[in-house]
Order: structure tokens, then C-alpha cells, then sequence
């Protein structure tokens, strides 16, 4: 297996990128910037599927592909079916003799987003990695299904605005908390999953290489900012995700083997949770005097599950 | 109906005879969109100046149309951090032998994040309009910013 040199962004940059220009995903979107840095963190062949969302529908607008490895377009639900199934036939033909490059290195990787596999597409998911393929599942984490206008998802966090959760005079947005798919993943017996991000570019790139140079099922999160549904603008793509990472409302780990945490952020200076709402418009109604409790209900989540991650990480076991 | 499955003839991916029936162990061909001409090594070792783009490859299409402002690219500042190459959306910031080169204004949707990631000070890239001449927009530079106390 061929990963790539990550020691410091120089030597990272001399990758030739597999993932083309003039796809149709919004300026500044972070899908891209993610599986931009996955398919440079190895040079192996890439077998991809996408589960429908907008990287696989702005990547594929006929008659054009943005993608220079074999790549699947799928249903919603249907990525880590596609991805885990291509792996077994692979394997399969190794074994009957009829590949004809048997020495060539592959590694196979499925795209989703947060609502395919959250929701829609997570007992295929759920079945993917129970069966334990050598595949590594991503999760684009943007918090709503974006390519259909803004839908809330099981991803989506307590407070903010979408189209289905609307923020007014009668409610205050989403009420149901967020998922927590990293642990459920983990609950799997996964040999490696992750939750991790695009502006700590460094750490992203060596769990992606943990993920693709460990044999088995893994999965990884990873936080997706979007700049048309979290409403902020394109040039801050970097910015609002550095405050996701400061404030620990996206606090960056790994579980090893189902129970071996380690944290991979510690921020020096951990910011209140109000510099990443106020940053994004899906949450600037919280900031009403009536919706002061929702703002406190949030910093507290985050507390407990900072401390939590901590108590998870000295106990070792 | 015996006259087999007429979903693939139909698609003209092959023809099938009068009472061929497609098992359920055979795999129907889609479409398939080829992103290279021929037969193509992985494209990992091939720079995008070295590639035989297909007309299907997005590389070979544009959405410069997208954009209001530009990012201009000041060589005499840049360290070549490669910030601006990690972080480009587009796969716009064109980078060879850890050398920041320019921008791929063909790919490029004017995003502004570039800018935003960039360390220098002044910046080694700024936004301006589109219609603005690149010399024009070097001339006017910002002179290195004093810290503030
Ligand atoms: C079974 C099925 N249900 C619904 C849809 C419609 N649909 C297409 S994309 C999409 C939203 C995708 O959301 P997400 O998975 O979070 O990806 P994102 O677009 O946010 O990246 C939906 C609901 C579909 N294609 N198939
Ligand atoms: S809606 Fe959001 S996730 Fe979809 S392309 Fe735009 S920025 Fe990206
Ligand atoms: S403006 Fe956006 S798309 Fe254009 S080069 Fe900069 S980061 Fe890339
Ligand atoms: S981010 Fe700025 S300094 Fe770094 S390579 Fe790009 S232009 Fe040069
Ligand atoms: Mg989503």
C-alpha cells in the first residue's frame, strides 16, 4: 500500500489530484476540500461510490465526471453496499485468477452525507460494516440534507434552523440532539473510526490513511461546514471550521477496536460555544432573549461530552 | 413474455437473441463515462499537463462564468506554504515541485478562501473584481501590515 507523505503540506501538495475542477458544488464547499485530501493520501487505484447527495449529483452532471478513478454512482442508500460489494468481487476474482492486474494495489471508499447515512442509508451502512469488507466509509457531515433545499437530519444539532425544523415564534429550531453515529460505529466493533476535520488538515490526512492501511470495515466522520444551508460566506468555509473545532462542538478523535480512544485536538484556548452560533446564520435566532436557554443547553452538551471523551481516554480500556 | 429481457436491447449496451434471457447472475452494463481516452495508467502518476483528458472529464469544462471576484496571485510574497493548494475547493491552485504556481481561472468559482488561508502579510493572494487587469491589481498592493498592540 502506497500512502503519501503528510510530514509537512510541501511534500503533501506534490500529489497529482485525482478530483477535478468545474464539478458544480457551491464556492467555498467543504465536501470537496475533504475528498480532495482523501484521494491524495495515497496514490493506490481508488474504487469510490457516492451515496446521492450533492458530491455524487455536482460531480456527475452528464456528460461530465469529476473523478479520474473508477467512481460509482449510486442510489441515497446504496454507497457502502456498492463500495463493500466491489471489494468482495475483487477479492473474489483474485482468488479465481481472472483479475488481470492481481498485483495492482486498490482500495475501496464510500462518500455519503449525513443524511444518507445517518438516516436513509444507515442499515446498508450498519450492514457493511457488520459483514467487516476492507472498505472505508466518509461521512460528509453537513448537518441537513443539503441537496434537497435544507431537510433537518439526525446530524442536525439542537437549536439550528432548517427547512423542516424552522426556527419562529413557536419554536426554536431543531429540539432533538444530534446522533452520535462515531459511537455507534464504534459499538460495531469497527477496527478504526474517527471523527475529523478539514481544517486540522494534518490530522484528517493521517486517520484517512489509518482508515485505508487498516484491513476491515472503517468509518469516519468528518465535519462538512456549508456555506447555502449554515449560512455564512464561501470564504469562510476554513474559518467557521476552525470554530467548530475550538468551541468542541466538533471535538476530534479516534476509537481503535471499538473501545481504544484517543483524542487528536486539544484547542489551547477553548472557545464558547457562542463564536461558532453567531458565526452562521441557521442559529442567529437563538441570540433572542427568549432563546438564552438553548444556547446554554448547547455549551453544556459540549461540556459533558468533552468530559466524557476525556474520562473515555485516561480509562484506557 | 418469452421473449427475454428487453430493458438492455432497449439501452443498446448488446443485442440479445430471440430467447435469451438475462440471468440473474449476469451484470447489466450502465453508462459508463470514461474520464481518460484509452487505456490509462493510474492518474496518480501523471501531472494534469501529462493526462489525455476525455471530453467527459470536468477538467475540460469551465465554470469561470461562476465568478464576480478573483483572486490575484502576488509571487513576491508567497512562501509557498501550500495552504492555498490544500484548502481550494476547485483543485484551483495549480502546485508543482512544492512550488505554488497560479490559479486555474478556468476552475476557479472565486470562493475567497485562498485568500483567507493565506499567512503572508500583506497576502500573497487578494480578491478583486473580475474585470479588474491583473497589473493593475499588483500595483496595487497593500503594503505589510504593522501588528497591532
Ligand atoms: C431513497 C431516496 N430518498 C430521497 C432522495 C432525495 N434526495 C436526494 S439528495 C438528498 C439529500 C442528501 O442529503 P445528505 O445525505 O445529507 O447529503 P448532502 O446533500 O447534505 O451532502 C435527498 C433527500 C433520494 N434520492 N433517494
Ligand atoms: S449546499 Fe452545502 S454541501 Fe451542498 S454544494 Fe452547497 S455548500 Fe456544498
Ligand atoms: S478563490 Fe476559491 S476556487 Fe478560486 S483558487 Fe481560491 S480557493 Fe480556489
Ligand atoms: S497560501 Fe499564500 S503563501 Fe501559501 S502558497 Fe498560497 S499564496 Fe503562497
Ligand atoms: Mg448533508
Amino acid at each position: 500500500m502506497a500512502i503519501t507523505s503528510i510530514k509537512n503540506l510541501k511534500e503533501f501538495s506534490t500529489n497529482n489530484d485525482r478530483f477535478e475542477g468545474a464539478h458544480l458544488l457551491c464556492p467555498g464547499c467543504a465536501h470537496s476540500m475533504i475528498v480532495r485530501e482523501l484521494m491524495n493520501c495515497t496514490d493506490d487505484n481508488l474504487v469510490l461510490a457516492s451515496n446521492t447527495g450533492c458530491l455524487e449529483v455536482s460531480t456527475a452532471v452528464y456528460p461530465y465526471t469529476s473523478w479520474d478513478t473508477s467512481w460509482i454512482h449510486i442510489g441515497f442508500e446504496n454507497a457502502a453496499t456498492a463500495a463493500s460489494c466491489a471489494e468482495s468481487m475483487y477479492k473474489a476474482r483474485k482468488r479465481k485468477g481472472t483479475l488481470k492486474d492481481p498485483d495492482a494495489p486498490v482500495k475501496f471508499v464510500a462518500f455519503g452525507g449525513d443524511g444518507s447515512t445517518y438516516d436513509i442509508g444507515f442499515q446498508w451502512l450498519s450492514g457493511a460494516m457488520e459483514r467487516g469488507h476492507d472498505f472505508t466509509y466518509i461521512c460528509l457531515d453537513n448537518e441537513n440534507y443539503a441537496n434537497t433545499g435544507g431537510q433537518r437530519s439526525s446530524a442536525t444539532p439542537v437549536g439550528a434552523h432548517t427547512t423542516t425544523a424552522q426556527a419562529g415564534s413557536v419554536s426554536y429550531g431543531k429540539k432533538q440532539k444530534k446522533k452520535d453515529i462515531v459511537a455507534i460505529m464504534a459499538a460495531h466493533g469497527a477496527p478504526y473510526v474517527a471523527q475529523l476535520a478539514p481544517n486540522k488538515w494534518k490530522s484528517m490526512a493521517k486517520g484517512f490513511q489509518k482508515a485505508l492501511e487498516t484491513e476491515g470495515p472503517c468509518f469516519i466522520n468528518t465535519v462538512s461546514a456549508c456555506t447555502t444551508e449554515w449560512k455564512f460566506d464561501p470564504k469562510d468555509t476554513i474559518n467557521i471550521t476552525d470554530l467548530a473545532t475550538d468551541t468542541l462542538m466538533f471535538p476530534i478523535y479516534e476509537i481503535i477496536d471499538g473501545h481504544e480512544l484517543n483524542i487528536l485536538y486539544r484547542p489551547k484556548n477553548v472557545l464558547k460555544v457562542e463564536d461558532y452560533l453567531g458565526a452562521q446564520g441557521r442559529y442567529r435566532h437563538l441570540f433572542k432573549p427568549e432563546n438564552k436557554h438553548v444556547i446554554e443547553r448547547i455549551q453544556k452538551d459540549i461540556d459533558e461530552k468533552w468530559e466524557l471523551l476525556q474520562r473515555r481516554e485516561e480509562a484506557r480500556i | 413474455m418469452s421473449k427475454g429481457v428487453l430493458a438492455t436491447d432497449k439501452r443498446g449496451i448488446r443485442e440479445l437473441g430471440a430467447e435469451e434471457k438475462v440471468g440473474w447472475d449476469e451484470v447489466t452494463q450502465g453508462v459508463t463515462l470514461n474520464s481518460f481516452v484509452g487505456e490509462s495508467e493510474n492518474a496518480a502518476f501523471l501531472k494534469a499537463e501529462e493526462r489525455n483528458y476525455n471530453d467527459f472529464n470536468s477538467y475540460t469544462a469551465t465554470v469561470a462564468s461562476w465568478r464576480i471576484i478573483k483572486p490575484v496571485y502576488n509571487r513576491d510574497i508567497c512562501i509557498d506554504c501550500q495552504n492555498c493548494w490544500v484548502w481550494c475547493p476547485d483543485t484551483s491552485i495549480i502546485s508543482r515541485d512544492k512550488q505554488m504556481l497560479g490559479i486555474d481561472y478556468d476552475h476557479c468559482k472565486g470562493c475567497g478562501v485562498c485568500v483567507e488561508v493565506c499567512p503572508t502579510n500583506p497576502k500573497s493572494l487578494l480578491m478583486f473584481g473580475e474585470a479588474e487587469e491583473t497589473e493593475a491589481a499588483l500595483a496595487s498592493w497593500p503594503e505589510k501590515k504593522k501588528k497591532e498592540k
